[in-house]
Formats: C-alpha cells, structure tokens, sequence
C-alpha cells in the first residue's frame, strides 16, 4: 500500500498550475498524476516520494488535501494485464473507485494505482495471483 | 453592576408609556417646525402637530424610508442649525448614495448611555478591559461602542477593525475581557485564532458585543466555542444613532429596546398598517430624544417580532428578535422570498462554512440561484462520488427549507472574499429594478 495526495482544485484557470509550481519549486518530483474533473471542481491525485511532506507543502499553500491509502501494483507491459487485475478484484467482490497507470523505469512493467473499496482484501487478492503490490520502498528504490 | 441605569432600564410599563406619550409630542413639534421635508410630508397627509397627543397617535405620522434620506441629502432632514452639531456618521452607502446622520453633543451621550446599557448587560463593569473592533470612522459602530465603554469606566482599546494578528495580540497582552465588533469579524478573529495555535482559553474573553449585520443562532455558539465567551445580539442604524437601539441581555432571548428614547412599532411592509404585539413584521422607529436628526417613523425594512413579555433579567423594555430579514434585501427567486439567512442556517446546520455567496440570475426568463459554498478538509475526499453526494444532499437541504432548487458550487477554503466589516453574501444580476 502506498499513500496517494489528494488535492481539491476549484473549476478555474491556473489551478493545476499554481500546485505545479508549489511543489516545482520545493523540488518535488511527481511519479504520477491523474485529474478527476467535474464541471464544478476538479481532484488531483499525486504519487511523490514523501507523500506527508508533500500533503503538508501544498496545505501550507492554503489547499485542501489528505492522503488516500491506495495499492501500487506493478504489471507486464502487455496486453491483457488490466483485464486480469480488474477480473481478479471484481471477482473477489472488491469495487475499483478509480485507477490511473504511470511509467516503470523498467521498460517491460507498468504500474498501475488502485483506488479499491477494501485494500486488504484487494491486496490478499492479488498476491494470490503473485501479483505484488508495492510499498513506498519498493517504488521509490533508486 | 447588573444594569447601567436602572430607574430607566427597570422602570414600570406606565412610566416608559409616560416618557415616550410627552417625548413624542414634543419631538413632533419639533420636527413640525424645523423641517421642511417632513413638514410637508404632514401637510399632504392632512396631520398638524396637534393631532398627536400621545403614543397612540404615532400611527397617523407618515413613514420616512431610506429613499427619502436620500432624497433630502445632505441636510433636508437636519433639525437644528449646522452650529448645534458636533459630528455626523454615515452609512456605508452599499444599497446607493450615502445617508449622512446629525449628532448634537447630547445626541451623543444619550448614544453612549444607550452603549454603556448594552456593555453592563453583557457584564461589564469598570474592572473590564474593552477591546472594539468595529470600524472607526464614519460608521457608527466604533464611535458608538467606544463611547459606551468610556461611560461604563472600562479600559477602552479603540482598535477599529482589521489588522487581526495585531487584535489578538493586544487581546493577549492586555487581557482583553470584552470585544465588540460585527459578527462575521468575530469568526474571522476565531479562525485565526485556531490558525495562530491558540487555544480559547488561553483568552481571557467573557463576553462579545455583535452587531450591524444579521447572524444567526448557529454562527453564535460558533463564535462562543471559538473565542471562549458568551456572545451577546446588539442593535442599531445610522438614522436612529448607531448600535444601541436594542440589545441582548443575559437571557439571549431577543434585545430590549431603549424605549425612554425610540419608539417600535412592527407594521405590514406591504399596507403600512400597524400590527399588534407578537406579530412578525417590519420594525418601524421614532426617535423621540434625537435633536439634530430626529426621524419620525423610520422604516428600518427589518423584519421582526416585538415581545412585550416580562424578561428574567429585570428589564421592563420591549425585546424584538433577531431580525429574520430584510424585507429590501430578501430575494425573490421564482416568486419565492428568500432570506439569505435561511441559507446561512443550513450551511451551519451541515457543518459548512458561513463564509458563502448567493448568486441570483435571470437566463431566458428563468431566475438561476447559484451558491459558492466553501469546502472544508473534513468534507473533502479522494473520490468524486462522495463530494458529489455532499453537494447534491445540501442542494437538497436547502430546497427543502427555501421551496427552490440551488446549483451548489463547491470552492476552495478562503476563497469567498472576506471582509473585515460586512459581508458581501448576496450578487443579484437580474437588475430587475431601476
């Protein structure tokens, strides 16, 4: 399991790049981002190395934000392997909230984030099927 | 000390009734004859001073209203010769041209003995250390909360408003007891507080003085648990001296009138006619001490409910409620009245920000109400669908109470402009006048 930063985003211009500079600037890097939108306001979901430092620079900021426990999984960089994962979960009774994939340095993997309704038993789930979710350390390991 | 002057804050219903009956009658002579304006208002309505003996006569005066404040700017209504004043105050000028109100120097200390009543109801004696943050200057608020502090023999921090972290500071250094200013500035200074780390009891004030905007019953036990006090109602406008028409005593159950120096009357906004005790209403003012700017039937457009029932904390004055509204700034919204204040309740009931904007348009005919309402860490989540469903159910909240379905927006904390003085809550687009 790692800790996502959830970020509120009003509905106007410069938003997304006001929390771009903010943390550019304290010299963080972002592994993923994804942006769920609506016509009213707009989530931004971040993985970076740190996440409570992270979450705490961008509420200094004056932004709301918490930290969303989510499952980092990495997967073979070929087709099919969402399919599977998202078999495995639903078949096991687990609801997928959201999900979003960002680039492994490893250029035959991918990892995919899982916003899930139940990460125990998501996490059970799939290590059963030797996939490995991955803690802080694993993704971050230089 | 429990009351400031209590032969006139105690007095029995037939000496008050006496006062205002000799009062009157000497007021509207005076008025007769030193002002043209309300002379002919008089005359068109066939009334001579003569015609009033007493209070029961007041219904046959004609009404004055903000527009004839206006209309006689800057002096048509002022009652004895510019040499006679000694200061004048002025009223925001939001809703249009400015009102510009007249004090002789016993106009004032009767507004400061008004002041003083409402300080020593909310327990404070010359040990006290009164800090106010009204505004100084042309509004009314400061000057006239300053005065009263003096006349009570409290140590007075004439602060005015703004510069918080300065405010709280002074309220720690010099043990503020008392603080006075309008509501929406006392959850400000609550928040920054909280932000400052600060807990309420590390403050040591009993007691607060709010006025000169509408709050509700929620924003106060907000106010109190932020800033550790017991947070008492005070009333007042420019045209009939400032704060200290009415306040709240002990009790918290509606403010006493000062009637030795006004006289209510809640009336029908719609047919002018007078309605009896316990009817809800439009508050209606006659100044009867006021020398240099006495208004005769002023018609304040709030709306609220005189209660004639003996209070526990002794004073015999008439109490009025809170006002529910302003029937000149109630909304209405596809042929639905809409007080601000009922949105404001459920903000507060839902646990939402006060801090929120109404914004009233007409799309192809069809009126839109729109309102920002600031989201708070604790509402927030990761997931689109539980904000969603927070907005729609306080949509829903609210359309139960106003009969009207709101487009809610959610928006970012602090992002609503916050004023240091009165809150700007309501942006009407329709121009459905003028």
């Amino acid at each position: 399991m790692i800790k996502q930063i959830s970020v509120f985003l009003e509905n106007k211009k410069g938003q997304l790049a006001d929390v771009a500079a903010i943390l550019g600037g304290k010299n963080i890097n972002l592994h993923a981002l994804s942006i769920a939108d609506t016509q009213d306001f707009g989530i931004l979901r971040l993985i970076a190395e740190n996440p409570e430092a992270v979450a705490e620079i961008v509420k200094d900021a004056g932004y709301i934000c918490s930290l969303t426990d989510v499952l980092a999984v990495s997967v073979p960089h070929t087709p099919g392997s969402l399919a599977h994962i998202v078999q495995i979960l639903s078949a096991g009774g687990v609801d997928i909230e959201y999900t979003y994939a960002f680039a492994s340095a490893d250029a035959d993997r991918a990892y995919m984030v899982f916003r899930v309704s139940d990460n125990m038993t998501a996490a059970a789930l799939l290590s059963g099927e030797g996939l490995k979710t991955l803690s802080e350390k694993d993704l971050f390991a230089k | 000390m429990k009351y400031y002057q209590p032969e006139i804050e105690c007095a029995s219903p037939e000496q008050i009734r006496a006062w205002q009956d000799e009062r009157l009658v000497a007021q509207v002579r005076h008025v007769y004859d030193n002002v043209p304006y309300y002379r002919n208002l008089m005359q068109e309505k066939g009334v001579t001073p003569d015609d009033i003996k007493g209070r029961d006569d007041l219904y046959k005066l004609p009404f004055l209203t903000k527009s004839d404040l206006r209309d006689a700017y800057p002096y048509g209504l002022l009652a004895v010769p510019t040499s006679e004043c000694v200061r004048i105050h002025s009223t925001s000028g939001t809703t249009g041209k400015r009102v510009v109100a007249f004090y002789t120097q016993e106009d004032i200390d009767l507004w400061d003995d008004c002041c003083a009543r409402a300080i020593v109801a909310a327990g404070g004696t010359k040990e006290d250390v009164c800090q106010v943050a009204y505004g100084f200057g042309l509004f009314t608020g400061g000057a006239g909360l300053n005065g009263g502090s003096h006349k009570v023999g409290c140590l007075t921090l004439p602060m005015s408003s703004g510069n918080t972290e300065r405010q709280i500071q002074f309220m720690q250094d010099l043990h503020s007891t008392i603080i006075c200013c309008t509501p929406s500035y006392a959850a400000y200074i609550g928040e920054t507080v909280k932000e400052m780390g600060i807990k309420p009891e590390e403050l040591d004030l009993k007691a607060g003085i709010f006025g000169a905007e509408p709050w509700t019953e929620e924003m106060r036990r907000d106010i109190e648990a932020s800033l550790g006090l017991k947070a008492y109602d005070i009333y007042g406008l420019t045209e009939t001296s400032g704060p200290g028409v009415a306040f709240e005593c002990c009790e918290q159950k509606g403010m006493h009138i000062n009637e030795d120096h006004f006289i209510a009357e809640i009336i029908d906004p719609e047919t002018g006619e007078v309605l009896p005790d316990g009817e809800k209403g439009e508050l209606v003012f006659t100044s009867i001490t006021k020398k240099a700017f006495p208004l005769l039937r002023y018609r304040t457009r709030d709306i609220c409910v005189l209660n004639r029932t003996p209070c526990s904390c002794g004073r015999t004055h008439v109490r009025m409620s809170k006002p529910m509204g302003r029937s000149d700034d109630m909304l209405i919204i596809r042929g639905v009245n809409v007080f601000p204040s009922q949105i404001e309740t459920v903000l507060l009931e839902k646990g939402y920000s006060p801090n929120y904007q109404i914004l009233v348009d007409r799309v192809k005919n069809n009126d839109t109400l729109d309102i920002n309402v600031e989201l708070s860490p604790e509402q927030f989540s990761d997931t689109v669908k539980e904000i969603s469903a927070g907005e729609a159910a306080l949509a829903n909240d609210i359309k139960t109470v106003l009969g009207i379905n709101p487009k809610i927006h959610l928006v970012a904390p602090k992002s609503i402009t916050r004023s240091e003085g009165k809150a700007v809550r309501v942006i009407d687009k329709r121009k459905l006048h003028d």
